[in-house]
């Protein structure tokens, strides 16, 4: 398959602060590619060089074969592009909206007519066409902005937490989209700090303080710990998590709601010394079992092996 | 550079300016304020000056003098002064500008033939109305003394202004001075806005060139500040009874060529500083105060001082102002406008440069 995003060692410094650290990686065409981390893990960065809108400090990055560096028209008339924040025009009515986008686009007669009523029944706006932007609920604003961001039919698409602030309902209808605009072969690139929308990417770049410190589908990086997590309720959990935090045989230990995660070195020796530890500690075990590993946990310890801690 | 894209920009920034109050009450309603503000309020010539009267003759000639004065127009009898006393603290307390004090000998010595000195004192608190004041009354007494006055009497005409209203000179003026608060006001937020609201990194990730930006957003503030010339000049003429002597055509290409060199200037604040506060205040001390002050419009620039003066060459209003005043009042064209006009133009091609130089589509 052809390569519809290749970056090479791309870096950018903001004076002496590096937000983004010689990432490198590929992204074929049709691909759904996740940038996952916490804010200020360097997702936005990287996305604006890949869009042409930052120029890189180092490295090069080459998009629908265009070198970024001279992102012109050419290169422009490629991709859509959602920022981060939503960026479309409050003042204007969704038509409006989709109308200007199509004008940039360089769309016009039947074409634009034919596109207009794509976006509108795509962000499922059609009778909300007069409404003025900044009057719609966040979740439907993403949505036109994903419209007005294929107006185009781009073969690649930036997307730059587009679900950020949306609630869950509204999360699930945009990926829908998301997966439609994929199946008729647009290259996606969205980046998030949800983890259960990671599991939707077809791979998975897991970036931390600058640095991809991950790549691989989701569910290879779940295995990638080679262990299961141990999970615990126990009466008084944060105080567990202390307890066992540094103890013999344990990776990581977190605090996943009310449930303690545990990532041992091997499972089956430390789930049989929890309860003996707990106990030292003046703690109980109320359940203990083994489940599969989520992509948080891989996260958390695949940040701990690189010796840092996560940014956010 | 495509006229849909640049079209797309153009009509999405008109619709934002319908929608807009606060644009829509500085590009019509300022204007209107200004144009009443200067065409009624603020007058520069002086009528009915105020006149305290200190009449120790209590003749026929004294009266013939006192009523010489108010029969010109300029001033009228605000007190009459019984002692000499009175006259210092009527000054000091502002309850005239300038009193006349007639002695008691006036009528004798007028019949006498040798002269007959009246004294007036004057409030120089405000230097530029006391010496009008000075200069209409030295006028009206050496009329009345006329057998005695000098033998050589100069006979004074003025063109083009003949009443001397300063209306006149003003309206004609005011247009530079209101599209030079359009360009101030309006067109600094534009860029700047988009850069404050996240807008601008949308548009940039768009194949839409600097240029298409640049004029598009231009174009619709062209508009307006042609529907505000045509009021102007519809006001100065039908209002205000200005007089406009001069081709209208040629009034109407040389005000496009300001509109366009001080809206350019707006964008290039605008794009340069990306902060809408910044930028109005950079605008306003860049192009509405040199318009006011340094352009002619009120100060004239020939009095001065000679730094002053170099500094009025790089304010586009001044040649503007020119350029209104003759066509409006002197009737003269391009023969005479040359020099002004070319002026105008290298603004005009160097502001839409560095507007275009300084907006980049590009994030840092």
């Amino acid at each position: 398959m052809p390569e519809a995003v290749v970056a090479r060692d791309l870096t950018r410094l903001f004076g002496r602060f590096v937000a983004v650290d010689g990432v490198s990686f590929t992204v074929s065409t049709g691909e759904i590619f996740g940038f996952l981390g916490p804010n200020g893990a360097g997702k936005t960065t990287t996305i604006r060089m890949l869009t042409g809108l930052l120029p890189p400090t180092r490295g090069e990055a080459a998009v629908a074969g265009h070198d970024v560096r001279d992102a012109s028209g050419a290169v422009r008339a490629q991709i859509g592009y959602m920022s981060q924040l939503f960026s479309l025009y409050g003042d204007l009515t969704v038509d409006e909206n989709i109308r200007l986008f199509g004008g940039l686009y360089g769309l016009r007669g039947a074409r634009l007519a034919e596109r207009r009523t794509w976006a509108l029944e795509l962000a499922n706006l059609a009778d909300r066409r007069r409404t003025l932007t900044r009057d719609l609920p966040l979740g439907w604003k993403q949505r036109l902005a994903l419209g007005c961001a294929t107006m185009h039919e781009p073969p690649i698409l930036f997307l730059d937490e587009p679900t950020s602030g949306v609630d869950p309902a509204s999360r699930r209808r945009f990926w829908d989209m998301i997966d439609e605009l994929a199946e008729r072969g647009t290259t996606v690139l969205v980046s998030t700090h949800y983890m259960e929308e990671a599991e939707y990417c077809h791979r998975l770049a897991l970036m931390n303080r600058g640095r991809l410190i991950a790549l691989d589908r989701p569910a290879a990086l779940r295995g990638a710990l080679g262990q299961p997590v141990l999970e615990l309720l126990t009466d008084a959990p944060s105080r567990a998590v202390e307890a066992l935090r540094g103890a013999e045989g344990v990776v990581e230990v977190g605090l996943f709601g009310r449930m303690v995660h545990v990532m041992p070195r091997d499972a089956a020796a430390v789930a049989a010394a929890l309860p003996r530890m707990l106990a030292a500690a003046g703690r109980r075990v109320d359940r203990l079992r083994t489940i599969e590993p989520s992509l948080e946990d891989v996260f958390v310890a695949l940040v701990r092996r690189e010796g840092g801690a996560a940014v956010g | 550079m495509t006229w849909r894209r640049l079209w797309a920009v153009a009509r999405k920034e008109s619709i934002q300016l319908r929608r807009d109050p606060r644009s829509l009450a500085l590009a019509f309603a300022i204007p209107a304020l200004l144009l009443v503000l200067f065409g009624y309020a603020i007058s520069l010539d002086v009528r009915n000056l105020d006149l305290a009267v200190l009449d120790q003759s209590r003749s026929e000639a004294s009266r013939r003098l006192v009523s010489t004065f108010t029969s010109s127009g300029y001033f009228r009898v605000v007190a009459q002064l019984e002692a000499a006393a009175e006259v210092a603290t009527t000054l000091e307390r502002g309850r005239a500008l300038l009193v006349l004090t007639i002695p008691p000998d006036f009528e004798h010595r007028l019949a006498g033939g040798g002269g007959a000195p009246v004294q007036i004192l004057l409030d120089g608190s405000d230097a530029n109305t006391a010496t009008i004041a000075r200069n209409y009354a030295q006028a009206i007494v050496a009329g009345f003394q006329g057998a005695a006055g000098p033998l050589v009497e100069p006979r004074t005409r003025i063109w083009y202004n003949e009443t001397l209203e300063s209306r006149n000179t003003i309206v004609p003026g005011l247009i530079a001075v209101i599209m030079s608060i359009i360009a101030a006001m309006l067109t600094a937020l534009t860029i700047a806005r988009e850069w404050e609201r996240g807008t601008m990194e949308q548009l940039a990730a768009t194949p839409v060139r600097r240029s298409e930006v640049v004029l598009g957003k231009l174009l619709p503030y062209v508009a307006i500040g042609i529907v505000d010339v045509v009021a102007a000049v519809l006001a100065g003429r039908l209002v205000f009874d200005v007089p406009l002597r001069g081709s209208v055509v040629l009034l109407a290409g040389l005000s496009l060529l300001f509109l366009v060199a001080a809206l350019s200037w707006g964008l290039f604040v605008s794009a340069a500083l990306k902060s809408q506060l910044l930028a109005t205040q950079a605008a306003l001390l860049t192009t509405y105060l040199p318009a006011l002050l340094l352009s002619g419009f009120i100060f004239s620039i020939a009095a001065m001082p000679l730094t002053l003066q170099l500094a009025t060459l790089i304010v586009p209003a001044r040649y503007f102002v020119a350029i209104t005043r003759g066509i409006f009042l002197k009737d003269v064209g391009l023969a005479v406008l040359w020099p002004e006009a070319l002026a105008l133009l290298v603004f005009a091609v160097g502001a839409v440069g560095l507007a275009l130089r300084s907006f980049r589509k590009q994030l840092a």
